[in-house]
């Protein structure tokens, strides 16, 4: 009798394991379609026609594969161009960050010096003053200095990055100062002792910073709207969220396939670099 | 470590140090004084004194976009706080199918407001969208999820929420990740059933990953801006005029200069006290950044 339900209550906890496991595991589908299903969506419906869209809102596949939004935004606006210049321009902010922030970095971390407190305290002050409560001012000052719908307007304010400089000297406040010593001694410059010999140290901190940048800039919406009035410089979110507005009615496969061209390279880094983008989050 | 001549450490700082005064600092104080004159971008600016300050807090419009921002600020926290959690503790565990759910929720935070904002105004379309289409299926279809005044700001909000919670997610899974398991173990040699090993082990020591993740979404959130000017351009009957897009509207749309940097005076002190509490939350969690 004992064995027998001893045996049983084995057997439950068993079952209850599996159940939980299954539960777990329907439980995780659940989740993965709420994010996978919209995604989907935007491509099933970016391969759709106008009439089909019409004709039945809701089916979830298109009759079959059809391009012609995706040639509809084609001439819509010129999206290689866009793309390019948005690289270019996310780029040349990632890049402007980290040739910057590494001296600056050093300094703080590494130095004394009198003053250093203050310039820290500088730093760390612009970390709560986002883009958002200083557009206005700075628009202003780019209208006055004609940098309206310039590459300038879109790149400088963002060349120094508080976040970038504290990253920066986190990770550099890690190195032990005899390397920099060492590299003295060996006669290396100061210039030598941040890029060639320090940069290489952090690579990892270095390589999150600039992907997080420019993926940011490469999606960002608010300032290329803000600072840019005309087509010379509409970089690529832009350009699709125009989409939206050039038409009305059911225009949503061309809108979709704005959308996915929008987001394709960007899912496609984060395929490839997830590792370093859920690192710089952890912080 | 001594700098090999006194000019270096300012060498080193002086690009850094001057781009963010001039686009960071010195912004804040130059909206300060824009705001005490009337202008048009076209004629003359004319002082007017505190006559913007007046102008914004009159009929109570200011109070009412300071709090429709912080009511969409708190739905966005609230439900991807909720979320987050829920989410961390279901991935974290080893296999293919849940780091595959990790990726996926992750990814939306990664994408642009742009691609999803238009992804859920196609799934919430009136006559062709998915979403509307399921809640008719299900009884719910009276109300226009964006075209009504009540609904709008809370279904931004939902769109919010999709696009961040795998920022708290990933957050709160390295916050259980550094739980030690003995702590769950002496609980359970103490005779803790799995529900409260969850309150007493597992909530009280992610607390402090919490309050990073909350707060940070909660400043980002008050800033808000991408998802209105494109799903709902402040409407329906200004229900979703956030703070950033109210600045804009002020700026480009009605050219009212004075008025576009008074509030963003008060944005950024508002901002400011929001900041405070992400400090208290960064420094009580012990993170380094």
């Amino acid at each position: 009798m004992a064995a027998a339900s001893g045996i049983e209550l084995v057997g439950a906890v068993v079952v209850n394991a599996a159940r939980l496991r299954g539960l777990w595991r329907v439980t995780a589908f659940v989740a993965a379609a709420a994010w996978f299903v919209p995604y989907l969506w935007m491509v099933a419906t970016s391969f759709k026609t106008l009439p089909e869209i019409v004709a039945n809102p809701i089916a979830l596949l298109p009759k079959r594969i059809d391009l012609g939004a995706y040639r509809e935004v084609m001439s819509a606006m010129p999206v290689a161009r866009s793309m390019v210049l948005t690289a270019a321009m996310a780029t040349a902010i990632a890049t402007a960050q980290i040739v910057l922030a590494l001296p600056a970095g050093y300094a703080l971390a590494k130095l004394h010096f009198v003053g250093r407190r203050v310039a820290f305290g500088v730093v760390l002050a612009c970390l709560l003053v986002p883009a958002p409560a200083t557009f206005v001012p700075v628009f202003l000052f780019f209208a006055k200095t004609h940098l309206v719908n310039t590459m300038t307007a879109l790149v400088l304010p963002f060349a120094a990055s508080s976040l970038g400089t504290l990253f920066v000297r986190q990770a550099l406040l890690r190195v032990p100062d005899e390397i920099i010593e060492a590299a003295r001694m060996d006669g290396a410059g100061e210039a030598t002792v941040v890029y060639r010999v320090l940069a290489p140290m952090i690579k990892p901190t270095l390589v999150s910073l600039f992907l997080v940048s420019f993926v940011f800039h490469y999606n960002d919406y608010f300032w290329p709207l803000v600072m840019t009035t005309d087509d010379t410089v509409r970089t690529l979110p832009l350009g699709v969220a125009l989409l939206r507005e050039q038409g009305t009615g059911a225009r949503w496969h061309i809108v979709m396939a704005g959308n996915v061209v929008l987001l394709a390279p960007v899912l496609a880094l984060f395929a490839i670099t997830q590792k370093h983008l859920m690192r710089a989050v952890r912080g | 470590m001594i700098p090999r001549s006194r000019a270096h450490p300012w060498w080193m700082l002086a690009p850094t140090l001057v781009l963010l005064a001039a686009f960071f600092i010195v912004p804040i104080g130059v909206a300060g004084f824009e705001s005490l004159f009337a202008w048009d971008l076209l004629t003359a600016p004319r002082y007017v004194g505190a006559a913007n300050y007046r102008a914004i807090v009159a009929h109570g419009w200011l109070l009412a976009i300071a709090l429709r921002t912080l009511a969409y600020s708190v739905l966005v926290v609230s439900g991807t706080m909720a979320s987050g959690l829920a989410l961390a503790l279901l991935v974290n565990r080893p296999g293919r199918l849940f780091s595959l759910v990790r990726a996926s929720v992750f990814s939306a935070y990664v994408v642009s407001w742009v691609a999803v904002a238009l992804l859920w105004m196609t799934l919430l379309d009136d006559s062709g969208g998915l979403v509307t289409h399921g809640l008719r299926a299900v009884g719910l279809g009276g109300v226009s999820l964006l075209g009504d005044p009540r609904a709008a700001l809370p279904t931004l909000a939902a769109i919010g929420v999709w696009k961040l919670t795998g920022y708290s997610m990933i957050v709160l899974l390295s916050g259980l990740q550094s739980i030690p398991p003995s702590l769950h173990e002496a609980a359970a040699l103490d005779g803790a059933g799995a529900w409260a090993r969850f309150c007493h082990v597992t909530l009280p020591a992610l607390a402090p990953a919490a309050a990073f993740a909350a707060t940070t979404t909660l400043v980002t959130s008050f800033q808000a801006f991408d998802v209105v000017r494109i799903v709902t351009q402040g409407g329906p009957a200004r229900a979703t005029q956030l703070f950033v897009y109210a600045i804009y509207e002020q700026i480009f749309l009605d050219l009212r200069v004075g008025r576009a940097s008074a509030l963003t005076v008060v944005f950024f002190f508002l901002l400011l006290s929001l900041a405070w509490l992400q400090l208290r939350a960064l420094s009580s969690s012990g993170r380094s950044s």
